[in-house]
């Protein structure tokens, strides 16, 4: 009936998720010594920032009780677009970056009209949407690799490091996840996202413009694969077929280990954080540790399972 | 009361819900072959008494005693077995399957393994005709049923199971005049065969009609148990209430309002659920809505508010032609309406939300700078609905959902009023509400009419309407067939136009036949 | 006739996707250079039947209101089972098949009893599985090979006489053995119960838990199959991540496509064989109109967002906006 314990119920997951890390951390440093050096762990937290831009857009999407399928192929559509417009000229080269970032803003944009305005279930028509951009770039690439460099930016920000000697990519998800927390802590539109979360049919009775929120949430959710989808490309210098495919699961995983619900309306960005170096490292161990990819999808899957165990069930229905 | 074995008897049962008692120390005793009705007000604790004996929930503390042993139902198909079958108001029916299938839906009959769907459909068909609603095609599935027909399924579906007590939970709020004459007269030839009925009504004179027997609770305890017609009006009511009533609601002015009216309302129409409804509602009136349930008061409400698609007619709202388009268009500051909602967990408040975030959901746009929110104005305006209102929470920071009923309430009414709305619409507002909120909301709604607010509000309770409302207009079948002013707000009045008797006054559309 | 009108209601959504296939179907077949012969028929039907297994798995979840993403990898898995275990003598192929099955039944039980016991829901406990039970199937099937029993494999997916394609046959029989005794027994009812609402199933005295593991169960059951019969017809076994996955999501598009309702409690696995049909057909149409071969996955991707828009517009038609929320 009531939820006394909310606030504490926000913090025992992120808790959780952070004593995972550690203790994943210290299994490793049993398998290599340097598996607590700083270099490794920069290197680990540099991979973890592709993820972490994808995991948050996918924890806007989520919040509101949906879900974002599309995402494999509009981080291909990111890095298909951005080589692409470095190929089209000076002009091309220096928009390259936001052009990627803008071709997902639109499917996204697409994808948040049909959840808002036409109703559809998000996880139907984000399939859907996934399988358009599919076909769009089948068709951009003709089923080749395509043959487009990225840009010096883009490569730099991928895999460049300026201060410290702490990568770039890094900055940006810093960037990108301080202008969360405060969207999420201290504007509208942050509040209305967690309304709608909660009780949709509330939010629209008080009046709060929730299918725009909605749209502009998916279009986040968009912009931000497709900007992952660009620094991939910038971190391997070309962009590829398939290249988010690996990058769906884990997202979803990410923000549900990290405590948000995944019915909406609660979670709180640190604990994405949280659930984006969880899988990282994670995913990191199991190769360290050598053992072949069965085993790898194995445990994986096993200790998603086992961690939503203890802190991710439901409340039993009175 | 007999001196013989009660059929069924509770004894000492409390139950608790969070930090909340909803039952302590109740009694009942259940007699084969009578009608006992159960009386009491919204939180008195009937409703979670029922829920005990039907096996929906769990008491803490007490016993019941079936033919003299003790039993415990630990799920509902555990009191269904005992011979216990509760109606609910349609929550147990599934919509998605069919009349038959859900009539038949615990133990069907079976031919080879597999359910026998010819047998079902007779033995659906046998139990429809026994609650006298022949009209109902078994095959139709339940969700394309109205309200009314389904609570009636409802009734052919625990009727079928051929059961020693039944227990009605305000079973006839949907149904239309005919229904509930149908029906009583099923419930009457039951009880003479012996069944036992437990009765939960707000209607008095639903329960002047059928009761053999009552028990009236008050704050989760049993109050008092007397023969049905041994107790007048006035006594039942203090019971229920726990003092005298007068004092309950503030002084009406007594000059009626004059001036430019607020609201304006011109043939209004939707689908076959609102029919050319016309009224005027002036700034400092309190207009009641009454009526039957579900004569369409609730969706007056939604279509002045721009939730309804598809409503012609004219809105005017301070001389302006206004068409609301949700929500959204109805607060901005040219209409200024405000809605407080049915169900306040589900449409008023976001639970898990805390008491600060539902505050300043509908304000949100004036609390905040480009988007930001501005933390002092937010805190300013959230501790001055706080004093206003004298919500009484904790803090303000945790979940709505921790709050009581009646705080609950006030939060909804809180949030809207941040918005400064000019015409507030209440869907009525105090249901589940103890007795000492409902008279702080009743001050404050005329205090909001004293400052110039139009008021429109829908009851269920009579009392409500006859001891807050300026002017009462009675819905029937989704038209205004009555208007009441001032004096003319009776009881009586309210209830023979509710079942659209004629009773001697001047009929407001003139026309209208008797239903 | 009155309860003509009440079947015709319950079941519009399976109807229209029989109609939309059919009419697909004999565009597909009118156009072909071959007509409507045995082997262009057989092709097509091996394919949608393969979608058609593991669509039938998603609507078993999908109707408790549901959602299963390991569908596609209980498909793979069971198919590099099979390429280890079908083959031999007749009752080494027996009992291999057996164990295959078994395995989709353990793989559904422990997807329902996670949900049930460990009160997880549905999306994320199947994301986890589906990267076991692809684990699994690795390790059984570390590259692709194997073998299976050429006799059998050969029987179940050629032709009878009279140039009907025997997977259909045996889709037929799996839909008359499992499908048509579950939807009229009265666990199938419970299952459609517990997706049109909890609440009033738990009223109603319904066995909540046992309709939903029995859901799950089936459902892995029927993936096996799927991937038994795709062991038949490629004749080895692979684990092919991207497989999996696409069979997966197109079994949701499929469930959809066939008038099954998302929000669960509606629809019925008939409509999601021929919503995987369709499906299937979509490809070859546009193959047979020879469509540049570039143009095909985006075309498939348009047409797909357009079936499942218009399969939810009837939203659009709502009086009382207040019925678009849940």
């Amino acid at each position: 009936m009531t939820m006394p314990a909310f606030l504490a119920r926000i913090d025992k997951p992120v808790l959780a998720a952070f004593g995972c890390i550690i203790l994943l951390l210290l299994v490793g440093s049993l398998y290599s010594s340097s598996f607590l050096s700083p270099e490794y762990l920069l290197q680990q937290l540099q991979v973890a920032s592709f993820l972490g831009l994808i995991a948050t857009g996918m924890m806007l999407v989520v919040l509101l009780g949906q879900i974002d399928l599309s995402v494999p192929w509009v981080v291909t559509v990111g890095g298909m677009m951005s080589t692409a417009a470095a190929g089209w000229g000076p002009l091309g080269e220096a928009l390259a970056i936001p052009f990627g970032i803008t071709c997902g803003m639109v499917m996204g944009l697409i994808s948040g009209f049909g959840v808002a305005y036409l109703r559809v279930p998000s996880m139907i028509f984000t399939l859907g949407m996934n399988a358009v951009a599919q076909g769009l770039m089948v068709l951009r690439t003709g089923g080749f690799a395509p043959q487009d460099h990225s840009t010096e930016t883009m490569h730099f920000l991928a895999t460049g490091r300026s201060i410290l000697n702490i990568p770039n990519a890094l900055f940006v998800w810093i960037a990108v996840g301080a202008a969360t927390i405060f969207l999420l802590g201290r504007t509208t539109f942050g509040r209305t996202v967690y309304a709608i979360g909660n009780k949709e049919r509330a939010a629209y009775l008080s009046g709060l413009p929730t299918q725009r929120v909605i749209m502009l949430a998916f279009m986040a959710s968009g912009g931000l694969s497709a900007f992952a989808g660009v620094l991939l490309a910038g971190y391997s210098t070309k962009a590829y077929q398939s290249m988010g495919d690996p990058y769906l699961l884990p997202a979803v995983a990410a923000v549900v280990l990290g405590g948000t619900n995944i019915l909406g309306g609660r979670g709180s960005y640190i604990g994405t954080i949280a659930g984006v170096i969880l899988i990282t490292l994670l995913q990191s161990i199991l190769s360290v540790m050598q053992i072949d990819e069965a085993g790898r999808q194995l445990i994986y899957g096993a200790v998603i399972i086992g961690m939503l165990l203890v802190y991710g069930r439901q409340k039993k229905a009175s | 009361m007999g001196a013989t074995m009660p059929l069924f008897q509770m004894q000492g049962v409390a139950k608790s819900y969070g930090g909340v008692r909803a039952l302590e120390e109740a009694h009942l005793r259940v007699e084969a072959g009578r009608i006992h009705a159960v009386l009491g007000e919204n939180g008195a604790g009937k409703s979670t008494l029922i829920k005990i004996m039907s096996g929906v929930v769990q008491a803490d503390a007490g016993d019941m005693m079936l033919d003299g042993a003790r039993v415990v139902f630990p799920s509902p198909k555990s009191a269904n077995a005992a011979g216990i079958a509760c109606i609910f108001q349609e929550l147990s029916l599934i919509p998605d399957l069919s009349v038959a299938d859900n009539i038949a839906i615990a133990n069907p009959p079976r031919r080879f393994g597999l359910i026998d769907r010819r047998a079902q459909r007779r033995f659906a068909e046998a139990a429809l005709a026994r609650a006298g609603a022949e009209d109902i095609h078994p095959l139709a599935q339940v969700k394309d049923l109205p309200l009314s027909r389904r609570q009636m399924v409802e009734i052919a579906k625990a009727l079928a199971r051929k059961p020693r007590i039944l227990i009605l939970d305000e079973a006839t709020s949907a149904l239309t005049a005919g229904d509930v004459a149908k029906v009583f007269t099923v419930l009457k030839r039951l009880r003479d065969e012996g069944l036992a009925l437990l009765y939960i009504s707000h209607r008095m004179q639903e329960i002047d009609e059928l009761a053999d027997d009552c028990s009236v609770y008050r704050n989760g305890r049993h109050v008092a148990s007397y023969q049905a017609g041994t107790k007048s009006r006035n006594d039942v009511v203090e019971m229920m209430i726990g003092r005298e009533y007068s004092h309950v609601f503030p002084p009406k002015p007594a000059l009626p309002k004059t001036g430019a009216p607020a609201l304006e309302v011109a043939g209004l129409n939707w689908t076959h659920r609102l029919n050319d409804i016309s009224f005027a509602a002036r700034p400092g009136e309190i207009v009641g809505l009454g009526g039957l349930d579900g004569q369409g008061q609730r969706e007056l409400l939604l279509a002045l508010f721009g939730v309804l698609r598809g409503v012609t007619g004219d809105v005017v709202v301070n001389g302006v032609r206004r068409h609301a388009r949700g929500p959204r268009s109805a607060k901005a500051a040219a209409t200024a309406m405000a809605l407080i909602p049915e169900d306040r967990k589900t449409e008023g408040l976001m639970l898990p939300m805390s008491v600060r975030d539902n505050l300043t959901l509908p304000a949100l746009d004036s609390l905040a700078r480009f988007g930001v929110i501005d933390r002092a104005r937010e805190q300013d305006a959230v501790e001055r609905m706080v004093k206003l209102l004298a919500i009484k929470a904790a803090n303000l920071d945790i979940p709505v959902g921790a709050l009581s009923g009646g705080n609950q309430q006030k939060v909804v009414i809180a949030k809207w009023l941040m918005v400064a709305p000019r015409i507030i619409l209440l869907n009525d507002p105090t249901r589940g509400i103890d007795v000492g909120t409902k008279q702080e909301i009743y001050q404050l709604l005329r205090k909001l009419a004293d400052e110039g607010a139009t008021i429109l509000f829908y009851s269920t309770d009579y009392d409500e309407l006859i001891g807050c409302c300026d002017r009462v207009l009675v819905m029937y079948d989704g038209a205004v067939t009555r208007e009441l002013v001032g004096a003319e707000i009776t009881e009586h009045a309210l209830v023979s136009s509710a079942f659209s008797i004629d009773s001697g006054s001047i009929d407001q559309t003139g026309e209208r036949q008797v239903g | 006739m009155g309860d003509f009108r009440y079947w015709l209601a319950e079941n519009k959504g399976t109807l229209l996707a029989v109609a939309v296939f059919i009419i697909m179907f004999a565009i597909y077949t009118g156009n072909h250079s071959a007509g409507f012969s045995g082997m262009v028929v057989t092709t097509a039907a091996n394919k949608g039947v393969l979608l058609a297994l593991v669509a039938m798995a998603q609507t078993l979840v999908v109707l408790t209101a549901g959602i299963d993403l390991s569908v596609g990898m209980v498909f793979v898995l069971a198919n590099c089972l099979a390429s280890q275990l079908v083959v031999g003598d007749a009752l080494e192929t027996t009992f291999g098949v057996v164990v295959v099955l078994l395995a989709g039944v353990a793989c559904g039980a422990l997807n329902g009893l996670i949900v049930i016991y460990g009160r997880l829901q549905p999306i994320v406990t199947t994301l986890a599985t589906g990267a076991m039970f692809y684990g699994i199937a690795l390790w059984l099937r570390p590259i692709p090979g194997g073998d299976v029993n050429s006799d059998l494999a050969d029987a179940l997916t050629e032709q009878l006489p009279g140039g009907i394609p025997t997977s259909l046959v045996v889709l037929l029989g799996i839909v008359l053995v499992v499908w048509v005794p579950l939807r009229r027994s009265e666990i199938g009812r419970a299952i459609y119960a517990i997706g049109s609402s909890e609440p009033a199933a738990y009223m109603s005295g319904v066995n909540i838990d046992r309709a939903r593991l029995t859901a799950y169960i089936v459902s892995g059951l029927l993936s096996a199959c799927g991937g038994l019969m795709l062991t038949f017809i490629t004749y080895s076994g692979e684990a092919s991540a991207t497989i999996g996955g696409s069979y997966t999501l197109n079994s949701i598009a499929a469930v959809v496509i066939g008038g099954v309702s998302l929000f669960g409690g509606a629809g019925s696995a008939i409509g999601a064989i021929f919503g995987a049909f369709v499906l299937r057909t979509i490809g070859d149409l546009l193959f047979v109109f020879d469509f540049d071969p570039l143009w095909q996955p985006l075309f498939q991707g348009v047409i797909l967002l357009l079936a499942v828009t218009l399969g939810s517009l009837r939203l659009l038609n709502v009086k009382n906006r207040l019925d678009l929320f849940g």
